[in-house]
């Protein structure tokens, strides 16, 4: 049993090179892991899609969109970007999985790039989401949801929607360390959905009480939802607030504090790491 | 004469977890080529020592070397000749066994081809082969130990570090690990395990340190550190009260040393070093004067009792401060 000991690399050039080729390693092990849990995958991607049918055909008939205009088509951008929401679920989960089961010191232990084990899980994450707003953008259009305002804008919306889960990877890798396992996942879900009830996901700020709705429009993915729907044009774009009115601004500037943050905590956790 | 070199060498390590030290100066020397036991129980420390060995935690003194390399200032190279089995198999259990060495040797810096012959070859190597595609999380105990193993194994390390290998597993699988960890060292590989287990100290390990509250308080061959702890015993419980002197004097002529007597178990029990001569000699003893015996064997010290003879003290109690040599 003899094999070489690969030396750790000691150029830059060297290190990067290991450091990309470790990160798609794990990139591909996560995609492993949806091929081999198809079913698990496909709850995921429909669930949101549920929660559109509900809300737009349960409560739909109920709304009004301040400004005119459908409320299924009101509601697809908050959609995607509750999308984009629970997509911290699935890093949370991940993350919390491998620290819990001994896979991440396994990882720490190896002679591998450590920067791969995040690269590896947000590439992954943001291929999930990815396909996440892929599934529903098709059920947006079946149900009437459509951009105005050319495609240019409507990739810009999807692009600021994955700013977002870009943002909340490292939420999810921090939350994932400093949990104590995935049981924790529901503590992260009963974080999830008050968040992304108080904006303007679901329903317009601007019918909540005075405080409440101020604290929805300046939730963070409320600036995401709005700029979302500036770029779509259609219902619901438009309003009074500066916060609407500098939403594609604050859809870039949100998730930039959010990675500031989160993204040196979650480093300095996982260097930290110790049982 | 040429002094083999030491796979590990660790000086006077301390590490504090809040309030608590974990480590309070631990020193360990390995030679290479060797399997090496830290014995010790639940919260002794032994872990953290694993833990910094294989450059997962910083100390907060002291250093430590291992394969030539220092655990802080060169943690890659080290990093690059060292295997961890950790206390929980860490494998990914969504993947077959298969994909989870592949990724590992992918990990370590093999290219996809050279990753899926080392992935087949261990394979084979720990038993595992015709598993196919199923998730390891569905391995039973001492399966997914044993691909726990392989992982560690991807790069032939020279120094492999197991913690607490063995347990919750059945006797069987026991025994398989022990088997494999055996292979490892008769092919050169330095083994550091730790165990709550005197038994499996003294069957894989040349060397042992004992470990308590953070302090080795004793280092020695098992051989040493059992006859520290009075070695084996003869043990008689004898049927019939008024005869239970009798016995006793039995047992310490075949023992060649005084017997303790314990009168409401009806026992009398002496440390025999000739185990099985002594065993002998007081059966036949017994027989010849017809005294009617309940039950009579050889017992080995348990880690109990060789933790009360170096501390002074049982397990979690407070140990006695120092560090008692025990020649080899």
């Amino acid at each position: 049993m003899t094999v070489s000991v690969p030396e750790p690399p000691g150029t830059l050039p060297g290190r990067l090179r290991r450091a990309a080729a470790d990160g798609r390693t794990l990139t591909a092990r996560a995609l492993a892991h949806w091929a081999r849990r198809p079913g698990e995958v496909a709850v995921g991607l429909l669930f949101p899609v549920v929660l559109v049918l509900m809300m737009g055909y349960l409560f739909g008939g109920q709304m009004t969109v301040p400004g005119g205009g459908s409320y299924r088509e009101f509601i697809m951008p908050g959609m995607f970007a509750m999308t984009m929401l629970f997509g911290l679920e699935t890093t949370f989960a991940a993350v919390a999985t491998d620290a819990a089961k001994g896979v991440t010191d396994r990882f720490r232990a190896m002679p591998m790039a450590s920067s791969a084990i995040v690269v590896g899980r947000g590439a992954a994450d943001l291929i999930h989401s990815a396909a996440a707003l892929t599934v529903m953008t098709g059920c947006g259009l079946l149900i009437g949801w459509r951009w105005h305002d050319g495609p240019g804008g409507a990739l810009a919306g999807l692009g600021l929607l994955l700013l977002l889960r870009f943002a909340l990877l490292w939420v999810g890798v921090y939350l994932g360390l400093v949990a104590n396992g995935p049981e924790s996942l529901v503590a992260v879900q009963i974080l999830v959905w008050p968040v992304g009830f108080l904006s303007s996901a679901m329903v317009a700020p601007s019918t909540m009480p005075g405080w409440l709705g101020t604290a929805a429009e300046w939730n963070p993915l409320s600036a995401t939802v709005t700029a979302c729907r500036e770029l779509f044009g259609g219902a619901g774009a438009g309003g009074g607030s500066w916060a609407s009115g500098h939403s594609v601004a604050l859809a870039v500037a949100w998730p930039l504090l959010i990675t500031a943050v989160f993204f040196p905590l979650a480093v300095r956790r996982h260097r930290h790491l110790s049982r | 004469m040429r002094v083999p070199p030491s796979a590990i060498v660790a000086e006077g390590l301390r590490k504090r977890y809040g309030g608590t030290e974990a480590l309070a100066g631990i020193d360990l020397e390995v030679p290479a080529g060797t399997v090496h036991g830290l014995l010790g129980p639940n919260g002794a420390g032994k872990t953290t020592v694993v833990r910094i060995l294989t450059t997962l935690v910083r100390p907060d003194g002291g250093r430590a070397e291992v394969a030539g390399h220092d655990v802080a200032r060169e943690a890659a190279r080290v990093r690059a000749r060292i295997g961890l089995v950790g206390q929980n198999a860490a494998v990914d259990e969504v993947l077959s066994g298969r994909q989870n060495l592949v990724m590992f040797g992918r990990l370590y810096g093999l290219d996809a081809r050279a990753a899926r012959l080392r992935a087949d070859g261990l394979l084979d190597r720990f038993r595992l082969t015709g598993t196919g595609g199923t998730p390891a999380g569905k391995y039973s105990g001492g399966m997914r130990r044993r691909l726990d193993l392989a992982a560690s194994m991807i790069l032939a390390p020279p120094v492999l570090f197991l913690d607490e290998p063995t347990t919750g597993l059945d006797p069987r699988s026991r025994a398989e690990v022990w088997d494999e960890v055996r292979a490892l060292a008769r092919g050169g590989t330095t083994v550091l395990l730790t165990t709550q287990y005197l038994e499996e100290a003294d069957r894989l390990a040349e060397g042992i340190s004992v470990i308590d509250h953070g302090r080795v308080i004793a280092t020695g061959t098992p051989e040493a550190l059992k006859s520290r702890a009075g070695g084996d015993r003869v043990d008689v419980v004898v049927r019939d009260a008024a005869r239970l002197d009798e016995a006793a004097a039995i047992v310490a002529r075949a023992a060649g040393v005084h017997a303790a007597v314990d009168r409401d178990a009806l026992s009398a029990g002496a440390p025999v070093t000739d185990r099985v001569g002594a065993l002998t000699e007081a059966v036949r003893a017994l027989d010849e004067a017809g005294i009617a015996v309940a039950d009579i064997g050889l017992r080995r010290p348990t880690l109990d009792e060789v933790f009360l003879r170096l501390t002074g003290a049982g397990p979690g109690e407070p140990a006695a401060a120092g560090t008692a040599e025990v020649p080899a």
